[in-house]
């Protein structure tokens, strides 16, 4: 079925315009006729279209005819169309009454001060988020106190099942993570320490950082990014295919059903991935430290006992919980804010993985001030 | 164009057979759509239509057998003679299949722009048009598909199968879901939209007001093929208890009855 490329003429006839059509007028071939439709759209007097040669139309190339007439009758013209087989013409009608009254609309323009409008409505945004996130934390808690009251009432399957993805699952890549941070810090240690001859000191160096600070923080961004973003895309999900909605009205509170044991395996886990990310991390800095700087295992232990107090390993663990709430909360939260399509899903996923992190690292720098001023 | 004496076949399907593991759905399937007709393709849960729609648009790859659509075999042609054919045929999916992250009127300018090189104007211009042949609002062109009802959304995805101006149309389920006004509505609109620009509608369906309302003929399909097709006042001296249970039945009587009312 080849198809005869269409064409555009104007001529002159005793004082009428005459645009004159031939060929195949259809909408793969409109692009090469553009610029002469917009010629033809610019006469003015008495104009008339004559369709004789066309061999054939689509709704595109009716399109083009009907706008072509509207423009030029717009313009005080007088239009008429001459010829053209029964079909085409019943096809430019059709198209003529489908086109819509109104123009299409206009975006408006704020020009130079659009940015004050978008710095309003982001900031305007970010306090309602703000809000409906102190709202949910709310009812997390409320969630969660309710349930420890009455234990019975508690998914203890669905609780198992997120301890486990939670918690068991990312024993090994938690395991890793925390021996090579303790195989970095006994490397880059050792060669700083070395230059005044206070290799010995490795053993503070690694045993503090990562009881006090390392082992729970990156536990906890590991824990974000795994977690976190599986929590937001399954509960989002779930909002996606109006399972959510149905809980509603079968009297199941979602909050209770999906929220509160995903939050509260995160509270058990976290505190226990964060110990083994420190048993691994003393590990790998006692491994190294033996290694490049001869400090042997036992004397590693040994000043570890001495020169080590408790209190860092506490205030470690004692974040962990905080950061564990942060984590879900801000998850759930976000899989709540999914609306409408997969798309929203993913953004949302995107959202949940880089606040939960944040926060997390902003919550550390809260709790560094406080036992700071606290002096442990 | 359409001789009535002579008719000319937009869809063969010979000799099909798809099979999915040990299940065969379809065996030694012929089938034969004429150039300008609404054809309805009808049958039991189970029987294979969306299949058999699936496999003559290319998303499902049969075991056996040819389908040629506007004289091109579309399982053996080269991938460039491919294309040609896929842009002369719309497809509406049972659920609109819209790109949920586009609005509706980017929806329809998708095809337009990967096949046609119009100016982005003409484009918006034609897709506006599209959406309001299809009966849609103007309102609707700038909203996402999650935010329009089902039947706005099988008429977006109506309105993108027709972006190109094609020659066939491929619709799945397209009343199913509406209400009756909604779905007579929609159907008046098939049935006006193929007088107004001739095309061919093959149509997947289980409503029998929009068989005996739009469709010229009916295709049954049972035991692995098409057991019968004919226009739809012959179907029901079929001696297949299927097809006399489904065209003879209250709902069959009750839709023959509307539609005689109606004219």
């Amino acid at each position: 079925m080849g198809v005869d490329e269409p064409h555009l003429e104007l001529r002159d006839d005793a004082g009428v315009k005459v645009v004159q059509l031939s060929g195949d007028l259809v909408t793969a071939h409109l692009g090469s006729l553009e610029h002469s439709f917009a010629k033809a759209q610019a006469l003015t007097g008495a104009v008339r279209i004559e369709l004789e040669g066309l061999t054939g139309i689509d709704t595109g190339g009716a399109w083009m005819v009907s706008q072509l007439r509207k423009r030029v009758a717009e313009a005080g013209g007088e239009v008429t169309l001459s010829g053209g087989a029964p079909d085409h013409i019943a096809l430019i009608e059709t198209v003529t009454q489908a086109a819509f009254e109104s123009e299409m609309h206009e975006v408006v323009a704020l020009g130079r001060w659009a940015w004050v409008e978008q710095l309003g409505k982001t900031a305007v945004a970010g306090y309602r988020a703000a809000l409906s996130l102190i709202s949910f934390l709310g009812q997390v808690l409320a969630g969660i106190a309710g349930a420890l009251m009455q234990p019975h009432k508690l998914r203890w399957a669905s609780l198992v099942t997120h301890m486990q993805d939670v918690g068991f699952s990312a024993v090994p890549i938690v395991a890793l993570m925390g021996f090579l941070i303790g195989v970095v810090l006994g490397f880059q240690g050792a060669s700083q320490l070395q230059q005044f001859g206070a290799e010995v000191f490795v053993v503070e160096l690694i045993s503090i950082s990562v009881l006090r600070e390392l082992g729970i923080l990156l536990t906890a961004i590991i824990v974000a990014g795994r977690s976190g973003s599986a929590f937001t895309a399954s509960v989002g999900s779930m909002k996606v295919q109006q399972e959510i909605d149905a809980m509603q009205t079968l009297g199941l509170d979602p909050i209770k059903v999906l929220v509160v044991p995903r939050v509260l395996a995160l509270l058990v886990m976290l505190p226990l991935l964060g110990f083994v990310a420190n048993l691994f991390g003393l590990f790998g800095g006692a491994l190294m430290s033996w290694v490049s700087l001869d400090v042997s295992p036992g004397m590693f232990i040994t000043r570890l006992h001495e020169n080590t107090d408790v209190k860092h390993l506490i205030v470690g663990m004692v974040k962990a919980p905080f950061f564990a709430l942060v984590i879900g909360v801000v998850a759930c939260w976000q899989a709540f804010q999914v609306q409408g399509s997969s798309t929203s899903v993913g953004r949302r996923t995107t959202s949940s993985v880089v606040q939960g992190i944040f926060l997390v690292i902003a919550l550390d720098a809260l709790f560094s001030i406080f036992f700071a001023d606290l002096g442990v | 164009m359409v001789e009535t004496s002579q008719r000319d076949a937009v869809i063969k399907v010979r000799g099909l057979r798809n099979q999915f593991g040990p299940q065969v759905v379809h065996d030694n399937l012929d089938l034969d759509v004429w150039r300008g007709e609404v054809l309805g393709i009808v049958g039991g849960s189970g029987t294979g239509k969306s299949v058999l729609l699936r496999t003559i648009v290319g998303l499902n790859q049969p075991a056996a057998g040819s389908i040629e659509v506007l004289g091109t075999n579309v399982l053996t042609a080269p991938e460039e003679e491919r294309r040609q054919v896929e842009t002369r045929w719309g497809v509406a999916f049972q659920d609109g299949a819209l790109f949920s992250a586009l609005t509706v009127l980017q929806n329809v300018m998708a095809p337009m722009r990967e096949h046609l090189k119009l100016s982005t104007n003409l484009m918006k211009e034609l897709g506006g048009l599209k959406i309001s042949l299809v009966g849609l609002p103007h309102l609707a062109c700038d909203k996402l598909p999650s935010e329009l009802s089902g039947g706005m959304r099988k008429r977006a995805a109506l309105a993108r199968a027709l972006a190109l101006d094609p020659q066939i149309v491929f619709l799945d389920e397209p009343t199913a879901g509406l209400d009756p006004i909604g779905a007579a509505a929609y159907d008046d609109l098939i049935g006006e939209l193929q007088r107004a620009l001739g095309i061919t509608v093959f149509m997947v369906t289980h409503d029998l007001d929009s068989l005996y309302a739009i469709c010229d003929r009916i295709a049954v399909l049972a035991e692995k093929r098409v057991l019968v097709e004919g226009p739809i006042e012959t179907m029901t001296d079929v001696d297949h208890p299927w097809v006399q249970e489904y065209f003879t039945g209250p709902r069959a009587r009750a839709a023959q009855v509307k539609k005689s009312g109606s004219q």
